[in-house]
């Protein structure tokens, strides 16, 4: 049976002085994911191995890895198309590490809730809200979002500007704001406006490049800036209470 | 130092997070923390495809659903539950519509359904065909808008604290630091979901491994019903990703190896072109399963590397309606199998999917434990019986997370004392077992994943779709001997910095349990019911055994079964009609 070379970042911060790359030879299987190499380096080469998984199909958004130099779902991305090898797999960048593939996303856990993501809307007493599949399409595409990371990981601002929200927060702020039952754009402006919100972002567009699941956040944060600017020239032709 | 709640909730899946808000809005002043071995998001509801089941529909009524669920579970159902859950499901599916849930709409704008196995209305909401991911991120959105809400996010539970009787709190250890913490609750709610894990082939993701089953269990509470696992009849061969059965509601084929809509030959139904309810590729999944099995045996299914399979033909619905109702299908095949549905078969077989049994609850949730309640997979209320319909699980999560926040809300303000000091010691006990764990099996001499791996084609083997007494007693032999080798497994890895491999010898050690006690009560049921194939009995027996297994756990691992009578309102047991 053929194989193929996994190079793996090992790394504990606290108790290693530096990563350091680890060689591991499993076998080349066509139907093999990333993960089920490293899968197979746990179960029987070395325990000791820390990555995170759990769905395997592409939905969970545990399994973000950096694969050959580029973030991807590492259950979503096959061995023999790195074939004949080596693999290097590291885990995502911009984001500090707790341990070897595992990466810390408490930033952007702390962030998500500041741009308010859930409907904000007076429920019809009887029955749902009406929305159109058109109505639904508006914002669809943002309410995708697996919370992979992977934009975080491509995105050079977030890189260099840590305070920058991001672009899936960003995205996720906009999914709501475009959401036709929704009426909490003026809530969300002032942390999508500010200037670690979408003004921050100089439109490189590696986070929809990066995105696997199509959700488009470069898309989302440009869109943002236009409707931000419009508001930003009513607010100057009317002062800010007399607004809705 | 321990921490305080009133109530801590295991899991933040569908179940944990309903719970969580149904405890807040109860009383704002509670302390409420959600404790989840992996963000809540990542939980397993997340991966759900086809919809969840409520009553909308003018043609349609509560009654009608409630029958549907009461014989696809083959009566082994509490009638009295499965009445309040189908009348609180529509309010539960309405409410996350309110929360901004992006329900599929029809052109008008109202919520569309669609057909589902064993559902003689169309009452299924669907988000596409990515159900289960839009409802868990709507209410883990939702839910942060509730900032008491605690979390403990990648925080594996490990023990339940019990004293007199009574539960106080949980163990758990912080993944990423290795801190181990004794939380101290007026009440817990386990939410953690199922166990496919335990066998080899599933649709499950890989935390799905029972550990809230077992934790109960060593706590001294009974469970239910657990000899009824559910295999899904269309799963992928080798990864065992699930390929909705939303495929076949929109019209999908099951074809054996000669083009041959073989569900015609058991009892199903005729095959017509266009998809009838209750019939043919729209029967239930236990039926649906087994007629593979018989497919099989005939040889008219095809070989593979990875197993006998059949097809499933989408083929005929065209590219439109696959990428507008079935997108992540298509996705799904194409990443994982090479193939475009639009054009080309779907390899599919049978694959486990879901169990039935579980924490044996009332309809508020509540254990016979006190202070301990369960929602969701990890529980048996039990609407599901012997088979749990399809799209009826993701109402259940909300309607019984919902009763069992409510329940041990009201609960924990009825207590007068607080825990003894026994309690504190139980989780310094637990604390000092957790390190030696993580020292001791230097020395070891097998490996977690070959115990693992032989656990799980041993409940294949035993306890799969068809099981005989023969085979259920050989599997009981087997799980014992690897109970006695698991205690000389080894780890490798002895730090306490995001340990992964700890955490899947802790969950080994969950999924023994719950096997166990899968193959103590299958033994036991010699009849055939739903999910539970018996060909050493193959025929229902109603006089005996139509009554719900309880089982205990025994100090050495083994289960005491005993049996409780079956809560019948409006629908006396009768034949489970299909396509006739
Ligand atoms: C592929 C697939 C498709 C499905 N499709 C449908 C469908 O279309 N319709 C339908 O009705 N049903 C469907 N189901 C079934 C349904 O999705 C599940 O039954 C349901 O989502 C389970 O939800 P839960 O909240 O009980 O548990 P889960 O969502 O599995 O959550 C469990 C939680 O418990 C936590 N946990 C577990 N153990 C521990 C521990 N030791 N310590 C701390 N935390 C722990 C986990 O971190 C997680 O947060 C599907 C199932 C699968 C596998
Ligand atoms: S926007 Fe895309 S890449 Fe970014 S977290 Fe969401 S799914 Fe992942
Ligand atoms: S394991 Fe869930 S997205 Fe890869």
């Amino acid at each position: 049976m053929s194989t193929i070379t996994m190079e793996v970042t090992r790394y504990r911060p606290g108790e290693d002085s530096e990563p350091t790359v680890q060689s591991y030879e499993v076998p080349l299987r066509k139907e093999w994911a990333v993960l089920d190499g490293l899968n197979h380096i746990k179960d029987h080469l070395d325990g000791t191995l820390s990555y995170r998984w759990s769905c395997r199909m592409g939905i969970c958004g545990s399994c973000g890895m950096t694969v050959n130099g580029r973030p991807v779902l590492s259950c979503a991305s096959f061995l023999v198309d790195y074939a004949p090898g080596p693999v290097r797999v590291e885990p995502l960048r911009n984001f500090p590490v707790i341990r070897d593939l595992v990466v810390d996303i408490s930033d952007f856990m702390e962030k998500l809730p500041r741009v308010k993501p859930w409907l904000i809307a007076d429920p019809p007493e009887e029955g749902e809200f009406l929305q159109t599949p058109e109505e639904m399409d508006e914002y669809k595409k943002y309410s995708m979002c697996i919370n992979c990371m992977l934009c975080y990981s491509a995105c050079p601002v977030y890189a260099l500007e840590p305070e920058f929200l991001g672009p899936a927060a960003i995205a996720l702020g906009q999914r709501y704001n475009l959401d036709s039952r929704d009426h909490g754009a003026e809530d969300r402006r002032d942390v999508l406006a500010s200037a670690e919100g979408a003004w921050a972002c100089t439109f490189v567009g590696e986070c929809s490049t990066a995105c696997p699941k199509g959700v488009d956040p470069a898309g989302a944060i440009q869109r943002y800036k236009l409707t931000a600017a419009v508001a930003a020239m009513k607010d100057f032709l009317m002062p800010r209470g007399a607004r809705r | 130092m321990a921490q305080f709640h009133n109530v801590v909730i295991v899991g933040g899946g569908g179940a944990g997070l309903r719970a969580a808000v149904a405890v807040a809005e109860a009383n704002p002043l509670l302390s409420v923390a959600i404790v989840s071995k992996v963000y809540p998001m990542r939980s397993h509801t997340v991966s759900a495809e086809g919809g969840a089941a409520a009553v909308i529909a003018e043609d349609d009524s509560l009654d009608e659903h409630a029958y549907d669920t009461v014989s696809g579970g083959d009566w082994l159902v509490e009638q009295d539950a499965v009445e309040a859950f189908v009348q609180e499901a529509p309010r539960e599916l309405l409410r996350l519509e309110h929360q901004g849930c992006p329900w599929s709409r029809k052109p008008d704008g109202h919520i569309a359904v669609r057909a589902f196995g064993g559902m003689k209305k169309k009452r299924t909401w669907f988000a596409a065909d990515k159900t289960g991911f839009h409802l868990l991120h709507t209410l883990f959105q939702s839910a942060l808008s509730y900032p008491d809400i605690v979390r403990y996010d990648e925080w594996f539970v490990t023990k339940l604290l019990v004293d007199d009787g009574r539960v106080h709190g949980v163990v758990a250890i912080e993944l990423a630091t290795g801190r181990i913490e004794t939380i101290i609750a007026n009440a817990v709610i386990v939410c953690s979901g199922g166990c496919g894990r335990v066998f080899p082939f599933t649709t499950n993701a890989n935390i799905k491994t029972g550990d809230g089953m077992a934790l109960a269990y060593q706590a001294g509470a009974p469970l239910k019903d657990m000899e009824f696992v559910q295999y899904h009849p269309t799963g992928l061969p080798f990864t065992g990703i699930l390929i909705t059965e939303a495929t076949r509601a929109e019209g999908g084929w099951l074809l054996n190896k000669d083009g041959y809509r073989y569900l015609q030959d058991y009892d199903l139904g005729k095959p017509t072109p266009e998809p009838v309810l209750r019939s043919m590729e729209l029967g239930p999944r236990d039926r649906l399963s087994q007629a593979f099995m018989h497919e099989h045996a005939k040889g008219r299914t095809i070989e593979t590397p990875y197993g006998p399979i059949v097809h499933l033909d989408l083929r005929h619905l065209g590219a439109s309606v696959i990428d507008s109702k079935l997108p992540f299908v298509r996705e799904l095949c194409s990443k994982y199998q090479n193939i475009d549905p639009v054009k080309e078969l779907i390899p599919v077989r049978p694959v486990v999917h879901y169990m039935m049994g579980g924490i044996h609850t009332d309809i508020d949730g509540a254990t016979p434990l006190e202070g301990l309640y369960a929602a969701g997979e990890v529980a048996c209320v039990s609407i599901n019986g012997a088979n749990r319909l399809g799209s009826n699980s993701l109402p259940e999560l909300l309607v019984f997370g919902a009763r069992a926040g409510k329940a041990a809300a009201e609960y924990v303000q009825s207590l007068q004392t607080g825990p003894r000091s026994v309690v504190y010691k139980q989780g310094d006990d637990e604390e000092r077992r957790l390190r030696h764990e993580l020292g001791r099996h230097d020395d070891g001499t097998e490996r977690i994943a070959d115990i693992r791996t032989e656990m799980q084609s041993t409940m294949e083997e035993g306890a799969g779709i068809y099981r005989d007494g023969n085979s259920l007693e050989k599997a009981a032999v087997k799980l014992h001997e690897l109970r006695e080798r698991f205690e000389r497994a080894a780890i490798d890895d002895h730090s306490s910095t995001f340990n992964t491999e700890i955490v899947a010898m802790l969950e080994l050690s969950c999924m023994l349990d719950v096997a166990q006690s899968i193959v103590a009560c299958a033994l036991q049921r010699t009849e055939s019911r739903g999910a539970h194939q018996r060909t050493d009995h193959p025929m229902r027996d109603d006089e005996k055994f139509l009554a719900h297994s309880l089982v205990h756990r025994q100090p050495d691992g083994s289960g005491r079964v005993g049996y409780l009578p079956v809560t019948i309102t409006r629908w006396p047991p009768g034949e489970r009609v299909y396509g006739r």
